[in-house]
């Protein structure tokens, strides 16, 4: 963001905590002690009004950057952020761009139970009009991050709370000023040969550990970073499960109506069908709000454990 | 000059007042007019000025708008009776002083956002009649190719035409707070109904203009009814100038253009000088229904409705004044009526014969800059359709 704050006049932020707290979870810090109250807005807890400044704003020139302090609470301002945002481009037919990024954590976090731990990918990723990302490793979040503040369209950019505080490696490219990462293509982090596993977020993690412990038995996994949820990269996964024959999609969220369900939906639609040995499996949130107790938060999100049980499901071992 | 006036004219009137209150004196062709009905403020030391020096070219100016506007909208109602236009349609007529008031007093540098009522607001930013009735019947020559209808028409500094009630008001404060961020002095009025008033996204939108400054007038349209719904019936308090509790507001009789005009001019030079937003409650009324699907007769009488065409009208009324004290004659009058009568009709002929939109314009504008190749699925999974 500090980057993208220097090199474009017009990019702001605002949110609640941003300036002077730093950030509730410190990702603005020290971003208003450099840019100030002008580039740098702390606002009222309001998020449908500031949501539609925001909005207002990008529509008038600025390229804002509204952070909600989860995205639990863009349900107070999802009317703006669908209606608003993401049609008008189509509504005006063209005339009227929105470049506006909607950023901040999605997903559960630890112990802080239902209504601060829901899953939006599926939800917004349902929207055309949007650009959804949902980053996992540092370069994923920098990259894509600004992509997004330069792309002219509204993209809903969802973090992980439990992420920010994992260190991963970055390499020398990433570190350049101009280090975009292309929205709408998916990364293979690790190749492999005998199935394809695709998640993204937090779970590209958890599937990694899984093919490391699955590498010992010589099963190798092939795990797919979808890093775009809209727009989906099916070729990426396809031209995958055509060398693998065998699918597995693991997410955080809710199963109904989720990210792997239009995975499988589009597996059977396109040419990746030919080439199943299996049917796809997918790995989900379970199907309940979630819970506070610890153990239960626990049996509520995939483990590795079942990312492996699933890998040995399909590939019948 | 100043008037000869008599006391008596100058007694207070009530807003169901039939007379007209007005001293007028004749020099070349100018005329000074006075307002019919005294501003309300509230929070306010304010002194907004009561009569004004009307040119004659004004006068043409405001009247043909005006009349452009109930002639395009009748135009419009008429077309959806033909089922030439379907969906929503919500007409503007009788409403006609705001926009055109409104406008006068504004910069073209200057935004304006609106709600869905929004035909005579396009039309007053710019957007040709025959594009907006193209765009109500679906034609790729509307001002939106088709693709967005009654609700969403946009223009030149005029963020729309918004589907959502309430949703244009922060949308307003944002398009402010981009002018103030830019370093210009131009300012955005947001608009919205007394039935958009009791949104809670409003009091938010007051909230931040209040607290950052930022140059908007939020300007309620108050109409009487929020759809079937009379505004004693949907607010405690129908006072909709005050409601901004600590933003000063300004009530005006909206059915009068030169009141609202200079209302409207003492509003934008407060808000330019960087002392924040203000709230103005225009109060006007409309004669059609909520939207064509509603008679609009069974929440008032046909009696209320015509009491207020004939004692109340904006056009009639602004027409009786400047005649009357002799700026413009009843023949040139007629010869303005029967000009836009007749761009009225010649649009409305484009409007039914124009192309349509073609099968592949469904898939153009989603984004901004689609990246070539893009591909949008279609209706099942053998129809992708690849961008250009």
């Amino acid at each position: 963001m500090d980057e993208e704050l220097e090199r474009d006049e017009r990019v702001f932020l605002l949110g609640e905590e941003v300036a002077q707290y730093d950030g509730a979870y410190k990702v603005s810090r020290g971003l208003w002690k450099k840019y100030g109250d002008k580039r740098i807005i702390d606002t009222p807890i309001a998020e449908m009004g500031f949501a539609g400044i925001a909005v207002g704003s990008a529509m008038a020139g600025l390229r804002p950057i509204c952070e909600f302090m989860t995205f639990n609470f863009s349900m107070q301002a999802i009317d703006q952020i669908i209606n608003s945002a993401a049609k008008t481009s189509y509504m005006s037919a063209g005339l009227q761009s929105v470049p506006i990024v909607f950023r901040g954590p999605n997903g559960h976090a630890t112990g802080v139970a239902a209504q601060h731990s829901q899953c939006f990918a599926a939800w917004y990723g349902h929207c055309p009009g949007l650009k959804v990302l949902s980053p996992w490793s540092a370069e994923d979040a920098k990259g894509l991050l600004k992509a997004a503040i330069r792309d002219d369209n509204p993209v809903v950019f969802l973090e992980n709370e439990l992420l920010y505080g994992v260190a991963f490696e970055v390499s020398e490219e990433a570190q350049s000023k101009d280090f975009v990462v292309p929205i709408g293509k998916a990364k293979v982090e690790r190749q492999g040969t005998l199935i394809t596993l695709v998640s993204h977020s937090r779970y590209v993690g958890h599937c990694l550990d899984a093919a490391a412990v699955l590498a010992e038995e010589g099963i190798e996994c092939e795990v797919i970073n979808l890093r775009s949820i809209r727009p989906l990269d099916m070729e990426t996964i396809e031209s995958s499960v055509a060398k693998t024959n065998h699918l597995v999609t693991v997410e955080g969220g809710w199963p109904q109506f989720g990210v792997g369900a239009e995975i499988c939906a589009r597996i059977m639609e396109g040419p990746a069908l030919n080439y199943l040995d299996a049917p796809v499996i997918r790995v989900t949130g379970v199907d309940i709000p979630m819970p506070y107790a610890k153990i239960l938060e626990e049996h509520s999100v995939p483990q590795i454990r079942d990312i492996i049980t699933a890998v040995r499901k399909a590939l019948n071992i | 000059m100043l008037s000869k006036s008599s006391s008596w004219l100058r007694a207070a009137v009530q807003l169901k007042a039939v007379g007209f209150l007005r001293t007028a004196v004749r020099s070349e062709s100018t005329a000074v007019l006075e307002i019919k009905n005294p501003y309300k403020l509230h929070k306010l030391e304010a002194d907004i000025p009561t009569k004004f020096e009307l040119t004659k070219d004004e006068a043409i100016h405001y009247y043909q708008q005006m009349k452009t506007i109930r002639t395009m909208e009748t135009a419009s109602g008429n077309l959806y009776k033909e089922k030439a236009v379907r969906g929503f349609c919500h007409l503007y007529s009788g409403q006609e002083a705001c926009c055109v008031g409104l406008n006068a007093a504004l910069r073209s540098t200057d935004a304006i956002i609106t709600a869905y009522r929004a035909h005579g607001w396009t039309y007053i930013r710019g957007v040709p009649i025959a594009g907006v009735l193209g765009e109500l019947t679906g034609r790729k020559t509307g001002c939106a190719q088709g693709k967005g209808g009654s609700m969403h028409m946009y223009g030149p500094n005029f963020y729309g035409g918004n589907g959502i009630v309430g949703a244009q008001v922060p949308l307003g404060a944002g398009v402010a707070l981009a002018m103030k961020y830019q370093d210009t002095d131009n300012l955005c009025v947001a608009l919205y109904g007394d039935g958009a008033a009791n949104q809670g996204q409003v009091f938010e939108s007051f909230n931040l203009a209040a607290l950052w400054h930022l140059p908007v007038i939020f300007v309620c349209e108050n109409n009487g009814f929020g759809m079937g719904t009379s505004v004693d019936r949907a607010s405690a308090s129908t006072e909709y100038y005050t409601r901004g509790d600590y933003i000063p507001g300004i009530w005006v009789d909206g059915m009068d253009i030169l009141a609202v005009k200079e209302a409207a001019l003492w509003a934008t030079n407060y808000v330019r000088t960087g002392k924040g937003p203000l709230v103005m409650e225009c109060a006007t009324y409309r004669y059609h229904g909520h939207s064509m699907s509603d008679p609009g007769t069974s929440y008032r009488t046909r009696e209320q409705i015509q009491e207020v065409r004939l004692k109340r009208d904006p056009i009639t009324g602004f027409k009786d004044r400047i005649t009357g004290c002799g700026l413009l004659t009843a023949e040139e009058i007629k010869a303005i009526d029967d000009k836009i009568k007749k761009e009225v009709d010649e649009a409305v002929v484009h409007a039914k014969t124009d192309p349509e939109p073609s099968p592949e314009d469904l898939y153009t504008h989603v984004y901004s800059q689609v990246p070539p190749g893009f591909q949008i699925r279609g209706c099942d999974p053998y129809t992708y359709y690849n961008t250009k």
